[in-house]
């Protein structure tokens, strides 16, 4: 079957499926098991009421028991089972493996520099950019553009920026803008920019920074908007210049809001692997956890391997989860 | 309020020329890529794409056609009249040539070059030439001459033609763009409706655990999709379902749930209670209320999942490898497919940059009509 038709099909049949099994529980909870006539309709429109959460929540919690709470128990268990030994127990075996491999601690490394450097500059940048456009008229416009890249794929971006970093022989013309300048300005030969260690990582950093840069700036910008106009007011009155305005007064009034972008983009920094992948998948030492655990699930078929990399990145996220669920439930009381 | 007396006027300035130099440093790399797709493959690899904007200069040998077939008399002796450039619309202009390699810029157009005993040569801005001479100059081989020529920016939509409606290019992106959309579109829909319900129950109705089931939200939303993958995929083998759209539906619709009932209640919990309560005496049931007036009032909160889970769909390349693209390679995505072309073809850019933005155009549309939506979701979601 032609896969539009079969995709059609698949939305009214899931869209259909949705609906009518909303509809007819409910129909068959108030018109069969606990009609609300009769001796006990007290009784029944109570119990009802008891079940009906129940029939709302019932498909998302099913999906979300079985496709995030399951994997993260099941991953535990692969990961201190080896395959190759039908499933036997062997402890902490895949992860003493892992802890030999250079590799890993590669990825571990190039991770945390990932979580210093990407969160710092995206938020620095978007600062920056929000306080800098909230005040001339062009600002929406402005904002526009700059908060364009969250719409592009990170392969999307990956093709961009490979062009960017393009290298021809010195005796061509450089296509890439990044050795165009850099002869330009005296540098002697093109360079393989993403082939030197250490510096090819922050080259593919940029890529994450540069689409992460317009998620912090909306965010911020809407905090700085937040603030109330009397503090500034009296700052100036008191003869503070515009960046002491900035940074003592507007500053620790959106604190909060700054981490809470922070915390953000680290997580979408803890699961980078697409930039990784489609431009360097991991060689001349830019290796991230994400993208070794692919290369020990799909390329090694080594799920136990895999499966403790992937722990390692969970165990990475857990505190933010931790403080996420502090927060959330502070929020309720 | 920054506009302290006497200082306005020169941060001001500094203000809107940095805000300038920003926005251009962010556009430039998409602008690249969007240029580039225009352009031909030769063009891409002799120049770089923001020298394409402005006529570029072009120096290149040419030789006059046969004299023996195609010389004709011309007083005492013959001339050979000929042009170098075929008619088209645009062509190149000569600013100066040459017939020695020692000296390829010797003359200006509309000078005469004197070979010696007679023999000239001219060649006009357009490209057409003259060679005069008598019997035995105008003869042999053609003479030689090198021209330096400006040349206007040129563009073509050849690169799109290929990639989108060549029958014979087997690494074409019309395929992959339906097979995207095929499995974006109910992986959008589907967890918006599941997610809709979820959110209202966790807003408007009293259960015990409640306060747990958000809380559990809360904490699945940021679980890796990393660890996901092979217990997931390893439940479609055992179940059937494979390596197909199916799963990677399911697939979508899991992963996005937790973002979409947080978003969801979020807003669903700021809806005014009265209308809620005056619906409830007057007899309406819950699933009345929800879908009479829960759901129309919802709106803005679901067009921004929308958009969200569509752009996260249309983007993602790992769930379509692992849950979707099988080996025969029939299902495979744009991102796939832009991913093969990175490896195959490293240097081959115009196919690599159209396919590229063929696959970023459909996200920067959604994003340009409805970032309103994208901004509010991004709000509610992140700053309470």
């Amino acid at each position: 079957m032609n896969p539009a038709l079969q995709g059609l099909l698949t939305i009214i049949i899931g869209v259909g499926g949705c609906v009518s099994y909303f509809y007819l529980s409910n129909q068959f909870l108030d018109k069969v098991l606990y009609p609300p006539t009769g001796e006990n309709a007290g009784r029944n429109i109570n119990r009802a009421n008891t079940l009906r959460p129940w029939l709302f929540l019932a498909p998302a919690i099913c999906a979300l028991g079985i496709y995030l709470a399951y994997p993260v128990i099941e991953t535990l268990r692969l990961s201190v089972t080896d395959r190759a030994q039908d499933g036997a127990f062997v402890g902490g075996a895949n992860y003493a493996r892992m802890f030999d491999d250079d590799k890993f601690w590669e990825a571990v490394q190039n991770n945390f520099l990932w979580l210093l450097v990407v969160p710092a500059l995206s938020t620095a940048f978007g600062l920056l950019a929000a306080q800098l456009t909230d005040r001339i008229s062009w600002g929406p416009i402005a904002k526009a553009f700059i908060f364009m890249p969250m719409a592009i794929s990170f392969v999307g971006a990956a093709v961009i920026f490979r062009l960017i970093y393009d290298m021809r022989p010195i005796d061509q013309n450089q296509i890439g803008i990044l050795n165009a300048l850099y002869l330009h300005f005296g540098g002697d030969a093109p360079i393989v920019w993403l082939t030197i260690p250490f510096w090819n990582n922050l080259f593919l950093m940029i890529v994450l920074v540069w689409i992460q840069t317009g998620f912090a700036m909306v965010i911020l910008s809407a905090a700085l908007r937040g603030i109330p106009e009397e503090t500034v007011e009296a700052a100036i009155i008191d003869g503070a210049n515009p960046f002491q305005i900035f940074f003592k007064i507007k500053i620790p009034q959106i604190s909060g809001t700054i981490v809470v972008v922070w915390t953000t983009i680290t997580i979408v920094v803890l699961k980078v692997f697409d930039i990784v992948f489609a431009m360097t998948n991991g060689q001349w030492e830019t290796q991230v956890l994400a993208n070794y655990m692919y290369d020990k699930l799909f390329r090694a078929n080594d799920w136990g391997g895999g499966s403790a990399a992937a722990m390692i990145i969970m165990l990475m996220v857990t505190p933010i989860l931790i403080w996420n669920i502090h927060n959330a439930r502070k929020e309720m009381k | 309020m920054d506009n302290i007396a006497g200082k306005k006027s020169s941060l001001t300035w500094a203000v809107h020329i940095s805000v300038v130099a920003l926005v251009l440093l962010w556009v430039f790399p998409t602008a690249g890529l969007l240029v580039s797709s225009f352009r031909t493959s030769e063009q891409i690899i002799s120049s770089g794409w923001w020298q394409s904007l402005t006529p570029s200069e072009i120096s290149a040998q040419h030789r006059a056609v046969d004299p023996d077939d195609h010389r004709i008399s011309d007083g005492a002796g013959y001339r050979v009249e000929g042009a170098i450039f075929a008619k088209k619309s645009k062509i190149p202009e000569i600013i100066s040539w040459g017939t020695s390699s020692r000296a390829i810029d010797a003359y200006r157009v509309g000078e005469v070059a004197d070979l010696g005993e007679g023999e000239t040569f001219s060649i006009a801005a357009d490209g057409s030439y003259v060679w005069r001479g008598n019997d035995k100059q105008i003869s042999g081989r053609g003479q030689r001459f090198f021209i330096t020529a400006l040349v206007p920016p040129e563009f073509t939509t050849d690169n799109y033609h290929f990639v989108l409606f060549d029958e014979n290019n087997r690494q074409g992106m019309t395929k992959a763009f339906f097979n995207t959309l095929t499995v974006t579109i109910p992986a959008t829909i589907i967890p918006i409706l599941i997610a809709a319900f979820a959110a209202y129950a966790l807003s408007w109705m009293e259960f015990p655990g409640r306060s747990l089931l958000i809380a559990a939200v809360v904490g699945l939303l940021v679980v890796p999709l990393q660890l996901a993958l092979i217990p997931l995929l390893k439940l479609h083998n055992d179940i059937g379902i494979g390596k197909g759209y199916l799963g990677a539906w399911l697939a979508h619709t899991g992963f996005g749930l937790p973002m979409a009932i947080y978003l969801l209640r979020n807003y669903m919990v700021g809806l005014p209670r009265d209308i809620i309560e005056n619906a409830k005496v007057d007899g309406a049931t819950d699933f009345q209320i929800f879908v009479k007036i829960i759901l129309p009032l919802s709106f803005p909160a679901l067009a921004s999942f929308a958009i969200f889970q569509f752009l996260w769909t249309w983007n993602d390349l790992l769930v379509a490898m692992v849950f979707l693209i099988d080996s025969s390679g029939e299902t495979t995505v744009m991102t796939r497919q832009i991913v093969e072309l990175l490896g195959t073809f490293g240097g081959d850019w115009e196919v690599l940059s159209t396919a590229a933005f063929v696959s970023i155009s459909v996200p920067l549309v959604v994003f340009f009509a409805m970032q309103k939506y994208l901004v509010r979701g991004l709000l509610s979601g992140s700053v309470k």
